[in-house]
C-alpha cells in the first residue's frame, strides 16, 4: 500500500490485503537501516488473523521516499501523520530497536491514538558504540559488519534458521547494504540522542509489552530495566536470542505478540 | 497521577497534572559504586565490540546451518527421513501453509536435513539462502523457470557443460524460452546478444571443457547495465576457489554431485541467491513479473514485498520446487554435508595434484595443447590469476597427438584413472568428450567449444601424484605404440 505523508510517498506492507475498516489496526515499525520485511512472518500472520496490518518503511528506507528523520520525536510525529494519511483512528504499535523508541514516543505524545504498545529489542537510553557511529558516519561497510556481528546471538551466527534454507546473517547484511548513504548514521544518531525515553514511558497510559533478547548485546535486556520500572501496565517477555529476534525466534516473537493482543 | 520509586533499580517516575497540562518525569539515582560498575561494564563491552564477530570459511564448512540436534543431542546433522511434519494445531498448520510461521510441511518443499545443507552453501557463497535440488540440471532449470516464461530469452556462454547446452538449445525452446550462445571471452558478443526480452545472462566459472575463465566482474557489470542478473555455474570451482558473488554475480548454482560432494556417490544440485539483485528497481519494472506482480498461485503474493532480499528464493520454493518437484532427498543432503566438511582440505589437494599432472603432461611428446588456466599460454591466464588465486581447479583437457585409435588405446590403458562420465570425485577420472559428454553437438559447435577428436578430459583426484603420473605414463606409452 502506498500513501502520501507530506510531500513524500510512503510504502506499508499489508499482507497483500485490503483494509477492513471494522478490524483493529497494527502498525509495525522497523529499526535502523531496515525495512518492513524484518516483520515478514509476524505481520503476515496478523494480516490473515483479523487485523489490518501496516508494516511501514520509514522515510528514506525501503520503498518510502524522502530522507531519514533525524530524531525520535520527529519520527513519532511522522507516525501520527502516517495514521492520518492511512485513515487509522486507533492502532496497536509494534516497534523494534529504533522503531521501539519511535512508537514509545508516539504513544506518549498521542495516547488517544495508541491502544497497545509493543517494544521489541529496546533500551532507554539506547547507547550506540562510538566505533560503530564513526563507521556509519563514514559510510564504511564495517558499520554493517559490526551491527551484524552484534545483532545475532553467538549460536545464530552459525545459522540454524527456523526459516528453511535461509542464511540469516547474509539476509540482514543485504538489507542494510540497500540503504542509501548516511541513512544508517542518521538512524543511529536518532537512537543515541534520544533522552526522553523514561519521561515518555511515564506518559504511556495503554498496556505495553516488552520483548527482550537474553543474548542481545545491541540493546541488552538489563538496559531496559528502567523502562520496565517506569511503564505503568507492562508485561515483559525475555527470549533466548539476540537483537534480531524476529529472525532468530520468529515463532516466539509471534506467540508473545498474540498473547499480548489476545 | 502520582509518582513511584523502584528500590531494586533506583528509578523514579511519575505523572502530574498542573493547570490542565500533563507533566511526566523520570529519573534514576546511581550510587558511586553502581556508576563505577556500569562504567567498567561499558568499557569492557566497547573492548569486546572492537571488531566484527564473524566466522571464517573453514569453520563454516563444518558448522554453518547446523546445531546439535535439540531432541537427542546428536552432533552430526540427523537424516530427517520423513515425508511430512506433524502440526501442533490447525492454526499452526494454516500459518505454515500461508508463510506466517517458519517451519517444515512436506519434504518436497523443505526438509530439516536439506535446510542445513542449504544454509551451509549459502554461508560459503555469502548468499542469503539456497535451495537444494535433485541435480545440478534441476538447479539450472529452477533458476530459469523462476525468472521467466514463454517469450523470454537468455544469453549464455558457448562453453557450457553438454547437459546445460542441451537444455538451453533444444529443450527450453519447446517451452518458448530461447538462448543466444556467445563466446564467453567476447564482451561485445554478450552485449549485442541482449534483447528487450532477455531475462538472464549465464556462464560457467570455468567453461567446459576448455576451462575458459568467465570474466565475472565484466559480464556482471554488463548484465547490471541492462538491469539483468548474471547466473553462474560454479561447479568446477566451488566457493573454496572463487565466490562469484564477490565479483558481481547474482545467482550461483552447483552440480553438488562433483567437488562439493567429492566422493562420487550422489546426484544433487544447489541454487544460491546473493540477495543483491533489485528485481523491482524502477528501470527493471515489468521484466521480472514473477517476482514483482501478484501471484495467483499463492494468495496474490508479491514476492518482492514479502522479502526485500530473498524474493527469488521465495518464488523458487513456493512455486518451482512445489510444482516441478525436483527436490533433494534428505540422505543425499546428509552425504553432501559430510563432503563439504572436508572441502578446503580436498580442494587444496585436488589443485596440488593437478599442478603436478599438468607439469608432467606438458613435457610429454604425445601431448599437444593443455587447457589449464595456470599455464602462461592459456588465453585466460591473467584473469585466472586474478579470480582464482588459489588455483584453477582439478578438471582440465589436453589434446592427444595421434589418431582416434591411439586415443582409444590411451583411455583403455589407464588403470587408476576411471573412464566414466563425471568429474570432481576423490578418485581420478578420464573421458573423451567428443564421443561422450558432448556427442550430441555438431562438429561446428564442437569446434566453437574448443573440443577436437583428440581432446581428453581429466579430473584429477586425491591419489598420490606419483602413482597418477605413472598411470598416465604407461597409457601414453601404449598409445604411442598403437
Amino acid at each position: 500500500m502506498r500513501v502520501r505523508v507530506g510531500d513524500y510517498g510512503v510504502y506499508a506492507y499489508t499482507g497483500s490485503r485490503l483494509p477492513d475498516r471494522t478490524a483493529p489496526n497494527i502498525v509495525f515499525v522497523h529499526g535502523s537501516a531496515n525495512d518492513h520485511s524484518v516483520f515478514a512472518l509476524q505481520s503476515r500472520y496478523f494480516a490473515y488473523h483479523g487485523r489490518n496490518v501496516y508494516a511501514v518503511d520509514l522515510p528514506g528506507h525501503g520503498n518510502s521516499e524522502g530522507e531519514p528523520l533525524r530524531n525520535v520525536e520527529t519520527l513519532a510525529d511522522w507516525l501520527i501523520a502516517f495514521f492520518n494519511a492511512a485513515e487509522l483512528k486507533e492502532v496497536t504499535l509494534v516497534g523494534h530497536s529504533l522503531g521501539s523508541l519511535a512508537v514509545l514516543e508516539a504513544a506518549a505524545r498521542h495516547p488517544e491514538r495508541v491502544s497497545r504498545l509493543a517494544l521489541l529489542g529496546t533500551a532507554v537510553p539506547m547507547a550506540v558504540n562510538d566505533q560503530l557511529l564513526a563507521a556509519a558516519a563514514a559510510n564504511d561497510h564495517v558499520a554493517f559488519e559490526l551491527i551484524n556481528g552484534w545483532s545475532f546471538s553467538a549460536k545464530r551466527l552459525l545459522g540454524g534458521n527456523p526459516w528453511p534454507g535461509m542464511w540469516m546473517t547474509a539476509q540482514a547484511m543485504r538489507l542494510m547494504e540497500r540503504v542509501r548513504p548516511n541513512v544508517l548514521y542518521a538512524d543511529l544518531v536518532a537512537c543515541r540522542e534520544y533522552t526522553n525515553g523514561l519521561r515518555a514511558a511515564a506518559g504511556v497510559w495503554c498496556s505495553s509489552l516488552m520483548l527482550l533478547g537474553a543474548r542481545d548485546v545491541m540493546t541488552p535486556a538489563k538496559a531496559a530495566r528502567d523502562l520496565t520500572a517506569t511503564l505503568r501496565d507492562v508485561s515483559v517477555v525475555t527470549l533466548d536470542c539476540g537483537h534480531s529476534m524476529m529472525s532468530e525466534q520468529p515463532d516466539a516473537v509471534l506467540d508473545a505478540l498474540r498473547e499480548f493482543l489476545r | 497521577m502520582g509518582w513511584k520509586f523502584d528500590f531494586a533499580t533506583g528509578s523514579s517516575s511519575g505523572v502530574y497534572r498542573v493547570a490542565g497540562s500533563t507533566w511526566a518525569f523520570a529519573f534514576r539515582y546511581y550510587s558511586p559504586q553502581r556508576r563505577c560498575r556500569l562504567q567498567s561494564a561499558v568499557a569492557a563491552r566497547a573492548e569486546s565490540m572492537a571488531k566484527p564477530r564473524t566466522h571464517q570459511f573453514d569453520t563454516l564448512t563444518l558448522h554453518a546451518g547446523a546445531v546439535p540436534d535439540p531432541a537427542t543431542g546428536a552432533r552430526a546433522t540427523p537424516i530427517y527421513q520423513t515425508t511430512s511434519f506433524v502440526f501442533p494445531d490447525t492454526d499452526h498448520a494454516a500459518a505454515l501453509f500461508n508463510m506466517e510461521r517458519a517451519g517444515h510441511i512436506y519434504s518436497r518443499i523443505s526438509n530439516p536435513t536439506c535446510a542445513v545443507l542449504e544454509e551451509r552453501i549459502a554461508a560459503l557463497e555469502d548468499g542469503v539462502g539456497a535451495i537444494a535440488t535433485a541435480s545440478g540440471q534441476a538447479a539450472l532449470h529452477l533458476a530459469i523457470v523462476t525468472l521467466m516464461g514463454a517469450g523470454s530469452h537468455i544469453v549464455a556462454s558457448r562453453a557450457l557443460y553438454g547437459g546445460s547446452h542441451n537444455l538451453l538449445a533444444f529443450t527450453l525452446p519447446r517451452f518458448g524460452i530461447t538462448t543466444t550462445f556467445v563466446d564467453p571471452r567476447n564482451l561485445d558478443e554478450w552485449r549485442s546478444a541482449i534483447r528487450p526480452e532477455t531475462r538472464l545472462l549465464f556462464g560457467e566459472t570455468l567453461g567446459n571443457p576448455g576451462l575458459d575463465v568467465l570474466d565475472i566482474p565484466r559480464v556482471a557489470a554488463l548484465a547490471h547495465d541492462h538491469r539483468l542478473p548474471l547466473l553462474v555455474d560454479s561447479t568446477f570451482t566451488t566457493p573454496w576457489l572463487v565466490r562469484p558473488f564477490d565479483h558481481g554475480a547474482d545467482l550461483v548454482f552447483h552440480s553438488a554431485t562433483k567437488f562439493l560432494s567429492g566422493h562420487g556417490v550422489l546426484i544433487g544440485g544447489l541454487l544460491v541467491d546473493s540477495g543483491r539483485f533489485a528485481w523491482d528497481a524502477a528501470d527493471a519494472r515489468g521484466k521480472f513479473a514473477t517476482l514483482t506482480e501478484p501471484y495467483p498461485g499463492f494468495h496474490e503474493m508479491v514476492f518482492v514485498e514479502e522479502s526485500t532480499t530473498a524474493a527469488f528464493l521465495l518464488r523458487a520454493r513456493r512455486e518451482g520446487i512445489r510444482d516441478f518437484g525436483a527436490c533433494m532427498a534428505p540422505f543425499t543432503a546428509f552425504q553432501l554435508l559430510q563432503g563439504i566438511e572436508t572441502l578446503p582440505l580436498r580442494m587444496a589437494k585436488h589443485v596440488d595434484n593437478t599442478r603436478k599432472i599438468v607439469a608432467f603432461l606438458r613435457e610429454h611428446p604425445l601431448v599437444g595443447a593443455i587447457g589449464y588456466p595456470e599455464l602462461p599460454e592459456h588465453p585466460d591466464h591473467a584473469l585466472a590469476q586474478k579470480l582464482l588465486p588459489r588455483g584453477s581447479g582439478a578438471v582440465f583437457s589436453f589434446d592427444l597427438k595421434g589418431t582416434r585409435e591411439q586415443g582409444r588405446r590411451f583411455i583403455e590403458s589407464l588403470k587408476l584413472f576411471s573412464h566414466l562420465a563425471n568429474v570432481g570425485d576423490a578418485k581420478s577420472l578420464v573421458i573423451h568428450p567428443a564421443s561422450t559428454t558432448h556427442f550430441r553437438m555438431s562438429a561446428e559447435d564442437l569446434r566453437k567449444a574448443g573440443i577436437t577428436e583428440g581432446t581428453i578430459r581429466l579430473s584429477v583426484g586425491l591419489e598420490d601424484p606419483e602413482d597418477l603420473k605413472e598411470d598416465l605414463s604407461r597409457a601414453l606409452h601404449a598409445a604411442g605404440k598403437a
